[in-house]
């Protein structure tokens, strides 16, 4: 009697089991967010492919605004829920998702595919205060002058080496009132994307080094020459370059009426998006003197993390194993014409082809890599005091003096 | 019997006005009353991203008000939020009581004018923030295109990025898109003086300008006390304007940042400073919001008492 009872209960938990266990199996369904809306087609094709792969798991994938992504997600985070997995920013940012403990830690036994990227890469996403690496890496972004092929033929000139070459090839555009600049420095941000496309071979990998290790600071005779290089190459931006906002910058280069564009490598797809008749090429910043390494700054956008509280961990962390193939960054690539970090992908596109190649000689895009975890955060230093300067307010050696003040306040090796 | 009589419609009343007020007072509390005082409360605590850390006391108030790199971006935040406060005063609402006046004496084609003038009140501030980036951008707005047309070259200017004109240029922005409620709000003022009162003062021989400064002004004072009130508060609580037009960080360097501006990158973050701070958010919240409940009813017991009955 007792026996029968026994078997019975443990045959209907058992069965209770199985099916559950199949229904789980049938259905397990996967939240994943993004601020990229405008690469959703190329998320959700992503998504059919994984799907054919892993059936069993299906992903749902939901977008946010991008100003208001990081407000979304914390909250969400903060109240237990958010999705599965999750696009997630890089270095200052990712440090606020990550250091409350929301995201999962990765590492070679979970998601082997780590192996696929490089160190900087996978640096880009690692909380500093424990080293762990919390979410897959999805792009690399250099800044770099975008320039349009077309207007540089049309008058007989090629792309600088020097930065002498360049003051010569702006003077003769803007002598035959051709705008050799499509830059701006109204919008905020604008001024550390010029500083990265014009500046970052005059500056060097030595500077960054020095940087880092605390052997020189922003006061430094290199920076300072920088600036005042740049302070001298305003005169050929857009006019009126101070009341200049990105969107404007943009659309004077889109309209083929600006020469150059220093500025992100993402640039290249939206001008050829707005405008395909555009024929584009890049170059890195120009050196201070030939024979010196010719750098682009480069920088990683973000990555995809899982949720530490997800319960779908299995689930989410074979979605996010398949988002670091290289037959994923192939894609990616490919499609958004984002160059992907992961090794081994093949390039189609021939702009894309040469930012890898580019990429083989770069310094960090300084500020956001080594400076935006604290305030005043270098990148808002850095933007404020050279669009004073290109507007004629303060000279480069306030500029840097003022730099290096705020960074100063918290980074040890600045207080000596 | 009487008693119990006289009980049950005022029960059945009492019901009916729980019924009725009730909803909204829940409504409030929930949305509005705990808001504010969590937030009030969230200003005495560390925090990491929104994770709430451990109580501070009073640290955030002192890192917001002393501290060597919130002060000072606090501080010239307000500063602007002074100037806006003043030159709104005196464009916006000095703007409405003239136009107010021009109305009220009908002139031709007042009928339309009057609507005209509230037209832009009626458009989102987003709308309007944009129109005015247009406007002023310096290589195809309206304005310099107007100046080179009129051989005015100089006076030309990248309004938005000069950093004389910037905050001036989003003051006036502001002022076109508002000047409509305080002239509607004068007028109605107005509209309520006895005619009497105006048509005697005529016959007296009054001037135009005697008669603004010293019968209409004082009659309208209680329009004053509303107008000055809310703007002194819009003032201090300036936001979407600056925001659309120059962006979050008050570009260029600061010159138009005002303490919306300063809270909302401080508490959510922005892009290139990647920190969100919400108890120093917070604590500057709450500070604006002491500032604003004390000055902004002084303001009004003050103006109240000049105002006369008739």
């Amino acid at each position: 009697m007792k026996l029968t009872r026994r078997i019975l209960m443990g045959a209907a938990a058992g069965s209770f089991l199985l099916s559950s266990g199949a229904a789980m199996a049938q259905q397990t369904e996967l939240t994943f967010w993004s601020w990229r809306q405008e690469d959703k087609a190329f998320y959700q094709d992503t998504i059919k492919k994984f799907q054919e792969k892993n059936p069993g798991i299906t992903v749902k994938f939901e977008t946010y605004a991008p100003e208001n992504y990081q407000t979304i997600l914390s909250t969400a985070l903060a109240a237990g829920r958010g999705p599965d997995v999750i696009q997630v920013r890089a270095y200052g940012n990712l440090e606020t998702v990550a250091t409350p403990g929301y995201l999962l830690a990765l590492d070679p036994q979970n998601v082997p595919e780590l192996a696929n990227f490089p160190e900087a890469a996978l640096a880009a996403e690692t909380l500093r205060s424990d080293g762990k690496v919390y979410a897959v890496p999805f792009a690399m972004q250099a800044q770099l002058v975008v320039y349009n092929k077309k207007i540089f033929k049309d008058n007989g000139v090629n792309p600088p080496k020097t930065w002498d070459e360049l003051m010569t090839l702006a003077q003769a555009l803007k002598a035959k009132n051709i705008t050799p600049f499509a830059n701006g420095t109204a919008t905020a941000w604008q001024n550390e994307t010029i500083v990265g496309g014009l500046l970052s071979s005059m500056l060097g990998k030595q500077f960054e080094a020095d940087i880092v290790a605390g052997k020189a600071n922003f006061t430094d005779p290199r920076f300072v020459g920088a600036l005042t290089k740049l302070k001298d190459v305003g005169q050929y931006f857009s006019p009126n370059f101070t009341g200049v906002d990105y969107p404007s910058s943009q659309q004077l280069f889109v309209a083929g009426r600006a020469a150059m564009f220093a500025g992100g490598s993402y640039e290249v797809a939206n001008f050829k998006n707005q405008n395909p008749t555009l024929d584009l090429g890049v170059f890195p910043a120009p050196v201070l003197k030939a024979g010196d390494q010719a750098l682009i700054a480069t920088y990683y956008d973000g990555g995809y993390a899982v949720n530490a509280k997800t319960e779908k961990k299995d689930a989410a962390l074979k979605f996010v194993r398949y988002l670091a193939t290289p037959e994923y960054g192939t894609a990616f690539t490919n499609t958004l014409k984002n160059l992907s970090p992961i090794k081994g992908i093949k390039i189609e596109d021939a702009i894309t082809q040469e930012v890898a190649k580019l990429a083989e000689n770069s310094m960090s895009y300084l500020m956001l890599v080594r400076f935006r975890y604290q305030e005043p955060s270098g990148s808002v230093l850095l933007q404020s005091n050279v669009q004073k300067m290109l507007a004629g307010q303060q000279t480069p050696e306030q500029a840097a003096a003022e730099i290096n003040k705020g960074i100063a306040t918290y980074y040890k090796p600045f207080q000596k | 019997m009487l008693v119990s009589r006289k009980q049950a419609p005022s029960l059945k009343r009492q019901l009916w006005v729980a019924f009725l007020v009730v909803p909204p007072i829940v409504f409030m509390s929930l949305f509005v009353v705990y808001p504010i005082l969590s937030a009030f409360a969230y200003a005495f605590y560390d925090w990491q991203g929104l994770a709430r850390g451990e109580f501070v006391g009073l640290r955030n108030f002192k890192e917001v008000l002393f501290g060597a790199t919130m002060a000072p971006v606090v501080w010239n935040a307000f500063l602007h939020n002074v100037y806006a406060l003043i030159a709104l005063m005196i464009i916006q609402n000095g703007g409405g009581f003239l136009l107010a006046w021009l109305l009220y004496k009908e002139p031709f084609g007042f009928r339309f004018h009057r609507i005209a003038v509230f037209v832009p009140v009626v458009l989102s501030t987003i709308i309007v923030g944009f129109l005015w980036k247009l406007f002023l951008n310096p290589n195809f707005g309206i304005i310099n295109q107007a100046l080179y047309s009129l051989g005015l070259d100089a006076l030309a200017k990248p309004w938005l990025g000069d950093s004389s004109t910037a905050l001036g240029a989003l003051i006036l922005a502001n002022a076109w898109h508002f000047v409509g409620f305080p002239t509607l709000v004068y007028l109605a003022g107005m509209q309520r003086i006895p005619p009497e009162i105006i048509e005697a003062a005529r016959l007296d021989g009054t001037s135009e300008w005697q008669l603004l400064k010293n019968i209409v002004w004082p009659l309208v004072a209680p329009s004053t006390t509303i107008l000055f009130t809310l703007l002194f508060i819009g003032a201090f609580n300036w936001f979407e304007i600056p925001y659309v037009m120059v962006g979050l960080d008050g570009s260029p360097f600061g010159t138009t940042d005002v303490l919306g501006l300063v809270f909302y990158r401080t508490a959510f973050g922005n892009q290139s400073a990647s920190i969100q701070n919400f108890g120093m958010g917070s604590a500057l919240a709450t500070l604006l919001f002491l500032f604003i409940v004390v000055f902004a009813s002084m303001l009004t017991l003050w103006l109240r008492r000049r105002e006369i009955q008739f």
